[in-house]
């Protein structure tokens, strides 16, 4: 295996993780469970592709307009969808995940479904770690902030988070706009990763493999929803070399943390700072 | 003493069952309000109606002279009226002090950015929501259960959560949907001596349903009883429990 090999593996886990951030803020910490996340990566990754190809703008901010447009669809969705009770939110973004990738089959100006090649090859592996570090940081502390423990509320249980003040549409809809902007971003970096879109890569299978990640972390981890990414986007590629087998084992491995860890990997726990510090305190008091 | 809540014609009609028929009360502001009634009388309908869950069929109330009809339950909750449920619905995955934190929420207003960026106004009010949560904690005797999860707490402290929540929200109305369920006579009569805390220390106005009598007739000033969703009688303890309807509904008719 040669450094760039691992390299690119590591720099799609990366990509992946960045979906699956979002996707853990929406699924894990809000409770709204979607099959969709494909579609706004697709809307990200066209329109990042649009702002650097055909605008010429720098990559950051096509980044930004990428994620922002993913968001602002979102919120077009989750305003006429958000307020139905249970499974019909879910069923909704499965019919927009399909919807989006038939709309960009279609359109010729984004190269249809031939694709769109020639894209400049911005995403390296360096500004991958850099924009998952922020994504990270920046995830921890909306989690932990009043406005993240509003939206833990909202998954236990709704009707008591209304008595308690609670403005659960208004939550719903930051949680939705909140990762689809992650995976808007994700999606623009994929597309500057490989230098080829073509609307097939946003297939449902893509949805669901994200949400898997998110299940497969942990409902309500962070550390669960990152850890998940890199193990499940890395294991495919560990595995090329019994290639038949590799979807196989895959699945096996999926349904072996569900029976044994039915909570996910971490199950709601994280590894985190204080847990680190608790550990730094016992060995500074161990010195004096 | 001034009006906190009032009942006007209250109905609700479900299909052709009218659960709550033309209920009017007052409720003033102060008072320890006892809302009784045989099961299956509309009591936790009225609750419902006043919180906003269901909308009114007929009628209108009114909170602090303010109409609260057609808002929606969280807004309901923002005008200062709160409540416990009969089925507790705590926060079941979250800690004791994470229940009490995140009702705490409408004393802080940091915006989103202010949690990113982590400003000085999100660490002091942060640091106000904590100090206010552990007095909360503190009140109902939580402390010790602080980083338990609510469903793991017993049963009784369950329901201590559930109102050290809904006092969160510094409430000018709380309303106990038999806050005293499951509870042994010792426990009830502690919870008794709550409610009256909570009325004098905390000024919150409280409306109560329950079953346990001793605890109805001992801490309310006003009892309204309420069978097969009309209106039965309405008065002081001394007077409900001389009230002849009342003991039939009950108890049921002396034979003749």
């Amino acid at each position: 295996m040669d450094m760039y090999y691992v390299q690119g593996i590591l720099i799609l886990a990366g990509i992946n993780l960045l979906t699956v951030l979002g996707l853990s803020l929406l699924t894990g910490f809000t409770g709204l469970f979607s099959f969709g996340h494909a579609g706004f990566m697709a809307i990200g990754a066209y329109m990042t592709t649009m702002m650097t190809v055909k605008l010429g703008l720098p990559f950051i901010p096509a980044l930004l307009v990428g994620g922002l447009s993913a968001a602002l669809i979102s919120l077009i969705i989750g305003r006429f969808t958000l307020n139905l009770k249970g499974d019909y939110f879910c069923i909704a973004t499965l019919g927009f995940g399909e919807a989006i990738r038939l709309i960009l089959d279609n359109i010729q100006y984004f190269g249809g479904s031939r694709g769109w090649a020639g894209i400049p090859l911005y995403t390296s592996f360096w500004n991958v770690i850099i924009i998952d570090i922020v994504a990270i940081i920046v995830m921890v502390f909306i989690i932990n902030s009043r406005h993240g423990r509003n939206m833990k509320a909202i998954r236990e249980e709704e009707l008591a988070s209304q008595i308690v003040g609670i403005n659960v549409f208004r939550y719903k809809m930051i949680s939705l706009g909140i990762s689809a902007l992650y995976a808007g971003v994700a999606g623009g970096m994929l597309a500057h990763y490989l230098g080829y879109l073509q609307p097939l890569m946003f297939q449902m299978v893509k949805s669901t493999e994200l949400t898997i990640i998110v299940i497969f972390g942990g409902l309500g981890s962070i550390t669960g929803s990152v850890i998940g990414a890199i193990l499940l986007t890395a294991l495919p590629e560990i595995l090329r070399d019994f290639y038949q087998w590799r979807l196989v084992i895959y699945g096996l491995a999926v349904i072996a943390i569900m029976i044994g860890r039915p909570r996910g990997l971490m199950g709601g726990k994280e590894l985190n700072f204080r847990f680190i510090k608790k550990l730094l305190k016992k060995e500074k008091e161990v010195n004096i | 003493m001034s009006d906190m809540l009032t009942l006007k014609n209250v109905t609700k009609k479900f299909g052709g069952l009218t659960a709550v028929g033309g209920v009017d009360f007052t409720i003033k502001k102060g008072e320890i309000f006892g809302l009784i009634g045989p099961n299956g009388a509309g009591k936790t309908t009225i609750f419902n109606l006043i919180t906003g869950i269901y909308g009114l069929t007929e009628g209108d109330v009114l909170f602090e002279g303010k109409s609260i009809t057609g808002l929606k339950p969280f807004q309901i909750a923002n005008t200062g009226i709160t409540r416990t449920f009969q089925n507790i619905r705590l926060f079941k995955n979250l800690t004791t002090y994470e229940n009490v934190l995140i009702a705490c929420h409408k004393s802080a207003s940091y915006g989103l950015l202010d949690s990113v960026f982590r400003t000085k106004k999100f660490k002091n009010e942060e640091r106000l929501l904590a100090k206010k949560a552990g007095e909360l904690m503190e009140l109902m005797g939580l402390t010790q259960n602080k980083n338990m999860l609510a469903s793991n707490l017993p049963y009784g402290l369950q329901r201590r959560l559930e109102i050290a929540r809904a006092l969160a929200l510094n409430p000018k109305l709380i309303l106990l949907d038999e806050p005293a369920a499951g509870m042994n006579p010792e426990e009830t009569l502690r919870l008794m001596e709550l409610i009256r805390e909570i009325r004098d220390k905390l000024d919150v106005t409280v409306l109560v349903i329950e079953h346990h009598m001793d605890l109805i007739m001992g801490v309310c000033d006003k009892i309204f009883v309420l069978n097969f969703g009309l209106p039965l009688a309405e008065g002081s303890p001394k007077e409900i429990q001389d009230d002849k309807n009342v003991i039939e509904a009950y108890l049921g008719k002396e034979e003749e």
